[in-house]
């Protein structure tokens, strides 16, 4: 049916579209009708109004079309639709539309105004969509509109419909060639274009249309090199490889000092020259006429080092991209970095490890090194596909050197038991292979090989005997048993072509064997009319030689044989043997040629050369499918020579406008420091603009003013800003990081803060940043020494936060250099400001710190949860603790204790505080270190003890670097450790305070303690009263919570008291001595009231010793935490008791 | 670039075609078929690149289907093959499993994906977020909705993803529960020598994550140990240079689940081989017969339960059948394709599993030169062979607090023991 008729009938049948029975159910009319009938039938589903019936053609139709049915003659039904308002519909048009439009042209043609008016849409998405379908129908007469869209989209403000206007380009060339010069144009356009979206597209319409118009890529290398990275991973192969053919026109070859040298290696003896560039001072100046040193372009350079991150891409193609890359531009020195991740692509799909293998086999033969520690990745697994098998082999072989042929040979020895046979035979040549390139082992394979010829299997013989006549070709007159020994074979072996390779040595060195080649030759005239073709030739070919050299023995037989092969079928054989009679046998007429017979039978034959099937093949760009095929595919750019002189570098120089550099800068600083700070400022920008690209500035639209203050800056910026938030907020919290919580916590809060700590910022970057003073820290900064100057610190809270977000924004001024630099300020910027502040001069100190920091928090480490469920595979993150009340408990705290809060250092160590051995001083080869708790308020983070250690040099000379290292805590159990203590003079003493949080429980904590000779291993062990700090309340709030401790929680102990004991004073000096709880005040004498909570979870610890007559006494200890109350008792008990 | 794409099912059926340039007559197909009878029994021997006088044929075999692309000019074979992969990965995520009979049911989803993938045959949108939010996955649920409403799968919302440089992530994503989970599954490839000492061993190792967080958040995971790590590559929604200066992995997560990373672990590090084998496997020269005795026993297992334990052995053609008893678990052999079969279970410290018995051989065979490789599977649950730790994992950018685990496992790879 045509499709006009099919169009006219549509419209008779569209006319009575109130018959609906038909499209509600189709099955009814396709068991029935013919074809005919039911695409009648979808028509008229396709004319309903129904969107859903609509849908159900075109997805029948389209079913239809997948499985290569022709629905053509639905084509003036189906284009109706194209401006149908369901999206799925719509989709489903489009899909038809372009599959067919090429047959139906003229119809074709209905539809372009709805594609033309799609183009004007004010969504970019619809603007995009209409590009592609249009450019897609190969219709020649819409090129002018094509034409005109893709010039248009190609000025188009949104970069995805740029995308599509560079993809339109292709589709449009192949429809009409000739449009070629104005597709330039807006391809040179496009390339000027920064956003990442467009670079792929853009460079793959370049590929296809104009590959040789290098020179538009002049302008626009630098950017493409720096975009490479954020271009998506198809783009990216095919930029990489656009720029691999661009550099070798550019750009001199690094390795020429290389080649040259080797050419004179001989002369300077020296094999191993690397790095030949400008280092080899006395090779150059004998060269110095030829070459001039070589300095590599930088712009060669930066492509280099942008492409390598790639190597880690998931993407194989990518890989072998950046692989390919290296392999053709890279100095020799460099391009080992490809090999670790070629060989992961062989972990990939066996198509990847096919091709890999393929390249790699090629690439081994240049630069074997690369690949040599890598040897056992190419080992061979009985489950690899023979195909992956034999490659394998090629790469092994061409890796086999003198050192590590034993082991590949071993390896072999077990390939060639394998069940494949074909992979056998492959083995054994490469074992032939290796045998002539290593002169060393050539008589082990010889002899190897020789077994296998007692080998069962037919073809594993016949393979070994080929090999083994290639390598006896080199030095037969040392192997002459061997051939005596394959002489034997011919008996057994039946594989033609090994009998012709027996027949052939045997003819060929029938010297070395003079009695067993004629017997040979009888035997073989035995059976020659049941030999095959290639047997039967080589018989005749031993007997000729065997008449030029022994023909009194040989001549009836040779004769015999002749005449046999005269009669033969094959007229290759007959000819043969009509050849060889006459060039042999002397005859009275002709016999020119006769007297030269011995010259032309037993001429000096050259031993074959075992050569690697990829050898040359690195002609072809490496991962082409050229390359693959070994031959060139349509299409193929010829990777073109390095030139002999440099061309001029400065065709690449772009006079950029500073926005331009700065958006570059930007570029880098934001990939290469992604801060999450950067983000939270990213998604405010966001708010402004919606589609603002990530890592590249591509869009432009931040002027030179926004991007001069952001990455770097605003990211440091952002992040002090955010811990002016949080002190702000929770008075007690440095900017170290406390409880991961509470970190989380603050965080989000400082984020929200950003721009006002900005403004702090900014103000106090004016004011104090040069008013040292003001800043105490960055006082404390300039001494070496620990400085016990913290009674200063006892301003408010407010002024602390100012003070560190100065010191923290004096930090970040200079920050613009490099990363490395950044990363250390920033550690630098972790330094705990309440604790006493010495210069962190070891950078090394504080990088374990910060391990310390991050192990103190591993919420993830999963050590004991076991796979059940779901939720026991989870960490859930517990509840977060208070902040603001914490805050109000350490500001409450402050100001009962205003005097000692801040002065933990000051604290003499008063006779009421026990000290502790940590390290004893013999122990300690003279340095004495003991601790006590101070039973102060640790100022930095309220959660933790604060322990007191006190240092004493007993020796002579110095000690240095005290420091704290590698903490070995408990579950849960973190620490803050003091700051480094440079010196400790001879016979000195100093004190630090270090927090240890040790989560309500006397497990000890484990640390080392170093010098910067020694490291001691310590251990701090809380007694159970020093886990708490005093509370203060009323008998009433007493009694109170009391009345909530009962049961379980209360625990009682009778005991005597000593005389010593019977005052309270004592009981209250004792208790408070065993526990850091304060008294509570009580209305009885008889009772002896004390209050305290546990130092992390904050239970509370109500202590009660009621004195009876007598001496006797009960003590009474409430505590949510049994075991806690329990210990306590314990060691109440032992204070107290006489 | 990819001019057209054939699917041929394993008895030689092309059953569903998509040309994206001008059509491609499906006799070019007879090339592969020339090809695929001459490669044997084995779908893997078809080299992967065919070519032919007008086009070259590129193809990889997933899931029982061979996914050939017909392509006319210079590309790089990688590309495709990497693209053909990914388009079975993509099917495999759309409808469970990528099998003939999922595509047949779903040929129009499948040729609305074909037709986003590519774009004159160049890769347009390749990433799932992105196409889920084109084409939404099909489910029980909304077919039926879908029936009944006659609403459609293409999503009507434009597709903002395409749009962003993060084309890994879908706007607007919400849970209610977030959660975030992380699987690290270290595979030993290794292969065992008759004596029992290792050839050659080395572990690869996946992080496969699953993200289920709302809004844009910014995670960032670190190791206990990232110099484990030798040789790695990643999703691309990782930060490269941030990995290079603080071995931390910074990346905005694409929703659902994707493969963060994967990464080898280097040479030097010796590789606990967690189990041995001692397996005696001969055949009598005459009397058409052999014995086979294996026993398996935990070697380096960490004090950890080795489980799922198989042992798989390709045998040799005259092999006729087997008389076997094993203390443990159940063995089959398929006398049609020779492949014995035996699945352990749990590995007993206390009690070595053992499988002997007899073999009878096709009588008047010759003896097998080559005894079967044993091919080992096992998992070892909650442990990265190689030690590796994720330490922690934060998260930026979003206010919630999520749910965060990490699971790990050790699995066989290719782990062969040669007898």
């Amino acid at each position: 049916m045509s499709a006009s008729s099919a169009f006219g009938d549509d419209k008779g049948g569209s006319s009575n579209v109130g018959e609906p029975e038909y499209g509600h159910d189709p099955a009814s009319g396709g068991i029935f009708s013919s074809d005919y009938k039911r695409h009648d039938d979808l028509k008229e589903m396709l004319d309903s109004n129904k969107d859903s019936l609509k849908l159900e053609a075109m997805k029948r139709i389209v079913a239809m079309i997948a499985r290569g049915k022709n629905a053509s003659e639905l084509f003036p039904a189906v284009v109706k639709n194209v401006a149908c308002k369901n999206i799925e519909v719509k989709k489903l048009v489009y899909v038809y539309l372009v599959r067919y439009a090429e047959e139906q042209q003229d119809l074709a043609l209905l539809s372009i105004s709805t594609f033309q008016r799609g183009l004007k849409d004010p969504n970019q998405l619809i603007r995009a969509s209409a590009l592609r379908v249009l450019s897609s129908i190969r219709v020649t007469i819409i090129v002018p509109i094509m034409m005109l869209a893709i010039k248009e989209a190609a000025s188009d403000m949104s970069p995805y419909v740029r995308k599509t206007a560079a993809h339109a380009i292709p589709k449009l060339y192949s429809l009409d060639p000739d449009q070629k010069d104005q597709l330039i144009e807006v391809i040179e356009k496009l390339l000027a274009d920064k956003t990442t979206l467009v670079a792929g597209s853009v460079v793959m319409a370049f590929e296809e249309v104009c590959p040789e118009r290098i020179d538009l890529i002049h302008k626009n290398y630098r950017k493409l090199c720096n975009l490479l990275i954020d271009v998506e991973e198809w783009g990216q192969v095919v930029i990489i490889n656009m720029l691999t053919r661009y550099a070798r026109t550019q750009f001199l070859n690094p390795n020429i000092n290389e080649t040259l040298l080797e050419e004179e290696k001989a002369f300077y003896g020296s094999d191993e020259d690397e790095d030949s560039k400008e280092e080899t001072p006395d090779a150059e100046v004998s060269t110095a006429a030829k070459r001039k040193p070589y300095v590599m372009d930088p712009d060669h350079r930066l492509l280099l080092r942008n492409t390598k991150p790639l190597l880690q891409s998931r993407n194989a193609a990518v890989v072998m991209a950046v692989a390919q890359l290296y392999f053709h531009l890279a100095p020799k020195a460099e391009v080992g970095v490809i090999a670790k991740a070629l060989v992961r692509l062989m972990r990939s799909h066996s198509e990847v490890q096919y091709v890999v293998l393929q390249n790699v086999a090629t690439m081994t033969i240049k630069r074997r090194g690369m690949f040599e520690p890598y040897l056992k990745s190419f080992y061979i697994r009985s489950t690899d596909p023979t195909q992956i098998k034999i490659l394998k082999l090629e790469v092994l072989t061409n890796l086999a050197n003198e050192t590590n042929i034993s082991t590949i040979l071993r390896e072999f020895q077990t390939y060639i038991k394998s069940n494949d046979k074909d992979f056998v035979a492959a083995t054994i040549q490469a074992i032939g292979r290796c045998a002539t390139n290593i002169g060393e082992v050539r008589d082990t394979c010889l002899n190897g090989l020789v077994q296998l010829l007692s080998n069962r299997d037919e073809l594993v013989v016949a393979e070994s005997v080929v090999v083994i006549k290639k390598l006896l070709q080199m030095q037969p007159e040392q192997h002459s048993e061997i051939i005596k020994h394959m002489a034997k074979l011919t008996d057994n072996i039946q594989v033609p072509m090994a009998r012709a390779s027996i027949l052939w040595l045997i003819g060929e060195y029938c010297e070395h064997v003079p009695k067993i080649a004629p017997d040979v030759l009888r035997k073989m005239a035995k059976t020659f009319t049941n030999e095959e073709d290639i047997v039967k030739l080589q018989i005749m070919n031993l007997a000729a030689k065997l008449y030029l050299t022994n023909s009194k023995q040989t001549k009836l037989l040779t004769q015999y044989v002749l005449n046999l092969a005269k009669y033969d079928q094959n007229y290759d054989i007959r000819d043969r043997a009509r050849f060889i009679r006459q060039l042999i046998v002397p005859m009275e007429k002709g016999g020119a040629l006769s007297k030269y017979a011995k010259k032309l039978f037993l001429a000096l034959k050259p031993a074959p050369v075992l050569e690697s099937p990829f050898k040359d093949r690195d002609h072809f760009q490496l991962g082409s499918l050229s390359h693959l095929l070994n031959a060139k595919a349509g299409g193929y750019q010829e990777l073109p020579d390095w030139p002999d002189v440099v061309p001029d570098p400065s065709v690449r120089n772009v006079e950029v406008k500073d926005s331009v550099i700065k958006l570059l800068e930007r570029v880098t600083t934001l990939t290469s420091v992604p801060e999450w700070t950067k983000c939270s400022g990213r998604d405010k920008r966001k708010d402004k603009k919606a589609d603002k690209p990530f890592y590249s500035d591509s869009e432009g639209e931040s002027g030179p003013t926004e991007s001069a203050d952001s990455g770097s800056d605003s990211e440091s910026d952002s992040e002090s800003g955010s811990e002016t938030g949080s002190s702000e907020e929770s008075g007690s919290r440095s900017d170290t990081e406390d409880s991961y919580e509470e970190e989380e916590e603050s965080d989000s809060e400082g984020m929200e803060k950003v721009p006002k700590g900005r403004n702090i910022l900014r103000r106090k970057n004016k004011t104090s940043a040069s008013d040292s003073a003001a800043s105490d820290e960055s006082g404390g900064e300039e001494d070496r020494l620990p400085k016990p100057g913290y009674g200063k610190r006892s301003e408010s809270e407010e002024e602390k936060s100012e003070s560190e977000s100065s010191e923290s924004d004096s930090e970040s001024e200079p920050e613009s250099e490099s990363d490395a630099d950044t990363k250390k300020k920033k550690k630098k910027k972790k330094v705990p400001v309440s604790a006493p502040a010495s210069k962190p001069t070891k950078k090394a100190n504080v990088e374990k710190k910060e391990a310390v920091e991050k192990k103190e928090m591993s919420l993830l480490d999963l050590d004991d949860f076991l796979s059940t469920p779901t939720e026991s595979t989870t960490y859930q993150v517990s509840p977060v603790s208070n902040v603001v009340s914490n805050s109000l408990v350490t500001d409450l705290e402050g100001l009962s204790l205003t005097d000692t809060t801040m002065s933990a250092v000051t604290i003499t160590s008063s006779s009421s505080m026990k000290m502790y051995e940590l390290l004893h001083r013999i122990k300690g080869e003279g340095l004495a270190v003991e601790y006590c708790f101070s039973r102060q308020p640790f100022s930095s983070d309220i959660h933790m003890v604060a322990v007191q250690i006190q240092f004493t040099n007993n020796t002579s000379s110095e000690v240095k670097n005290l420091h704290v290292e590698e903490p070995k805590l408990q579950s849960g159990m973190r620490m803050k450790e003091f700051q480094e203590i440079d010196v400790l003079p001879p016979s000195g003493t100093a004190t630090a305070v270090i927090g240890i949080d040790f989560c309500d429980s006397t497990q000890a904590a484990n640390f080392q303690l170093c010098t910067n000779t020694r490291k001691f291993f310590v251990t701090i062990q809380p007694p159970v009263g020093e886990l708490m700090t005093p509370v203060f309340m009323t008998e009433n709030e007493f009694k109170k919570e009391q009345g909530n401790l009962m049961g379980m929680n209360e625990i009682s102990e009778k005991l005597a008291l000593g005389e010593m004991c019977q005052n309270d004073i004592t009981i209250v000096q004792r208790v408070t001595s065993a526990a850091n709880i304060s008294r509570v005040p009580c209305g009885s004498d008889k009772e002896c009231r004390f209050a305290g909570k546990t130092v992390t979870s904050g239970s509370l610890v109500l202590v009660t010793v009621l004195t009876k007559e007598g001496g006797a006494a009960q003590l009474t200890v409430n505590c949510e935490k049994m075991v806690i109350g329990t210990m306590l008792v314990k060691d109440i008990l032992q204070a107290l008791s006489p | 670039m990819i001019h057209s794409l054939f699917l041929v099912n394993g008895a030689g059926d092309i059953f569903l075609e998509k040309h994206w340039k001008s059509v491609v007559g499906r006799s070019v197909c007879d090339y592969f078929f020339e090809a695929q009878s001459k490669a044997g029994e084995d779908p893997e021997n078809v080299p992967p690149v065919i070519s032919t006088p007008h086009h070259y044929l590129i193809n990889v075999y997933r899931h029982k289907i061979f996914f050939l692309a017909v392509i006319q000019t210079e590309v790089p074979p990688l590309f495709v093959i990497e693209f053909l992969h990914r388009v079975a990965e993509t099917f495999q995520d759309y409808f469970g499993e990528c099998s003939e009979a999922t595509i047949k049911d779903n040929v129009v989803i499948v040729y609305e994906l074909l037709e986003e993938m590519l774009d004159n045959g160049f890769p347009l949108a390749t990433e799932s977020n992105i196409l889920k939010e084109l084409i939404k996955p099909p489910t029980i649920l909304r077919s039926m909705v879908n029936t009944i409403t006659g609403s459609s799968n293409v999503g009507d919302t434009l597709p903002t993803g395409q749009l962003s440089t993060i084309p890994w992530r879908r706007a607007g994503v919400k849970y209610t529960n977030n959660e975030a989970y992380f699987d690290a599954i270290e595979e030993i490839d290794a292969i065992i020598d008759k004596s029992g000492s290792t050839v050659c061993a080395e572990i690869q190792g996946v992080i496969d994550a699953c993200v289920k967080l709302t809004g844009m958040p910014d995670l960032t995971l670190s190791f206990m140990n990232p110099r484990l790590l030798d040789d790695v590559s990643f999703h691309p929604c990782v930060r490269f240079k941030r990995w290079e200066s603080e071995k931390v992995l910074s990346f905005i997560p694409p929703d659902g689940n994707f493969r963060l990373m994967s990464y080898h672990v280097s040479a030097q590090n010796l590789v606990a081989i967690p189990i041995y084998v001692k397996q005696n496997i001969s055949f009598f020269e005459s009397g058409s017969s052999g014995r086979l005795d294996i026993t398996l026993g935990p070697k380096q297992t960490m004090g950890k339960q080795v489980e799922g334990l198989t042992v798989t052995m390709n045998m040799p053609r005259v092999l006729l059948s087997v008389n076997l008893t094993a203390t443990q678990g159940t063995h089959k052999f398929d006398p049609v394709t020779k492949i014995l079969v035996w699945d352990v279970g749990k590995l007993n410290p206390q009690k070595l599993p053992n499988l002997k018995g007899s073999l009878s051989v096709q009588s008047g065979a010759p003896k097998p030169e080559e005894n079967p490789t044993l091919n080992i599977q096992f998992k070892i649950q909650q442990l990265a062979i190689s030690g590796l730790k994720v330490s922690r994992l934060d998260m930026y950018g979003e206010k919630y607090k999520p749910f965060k685990g990490v699971k790990y496992l050790t699995k066989a790879g290719r782990f062969q023991v040669r007898t």
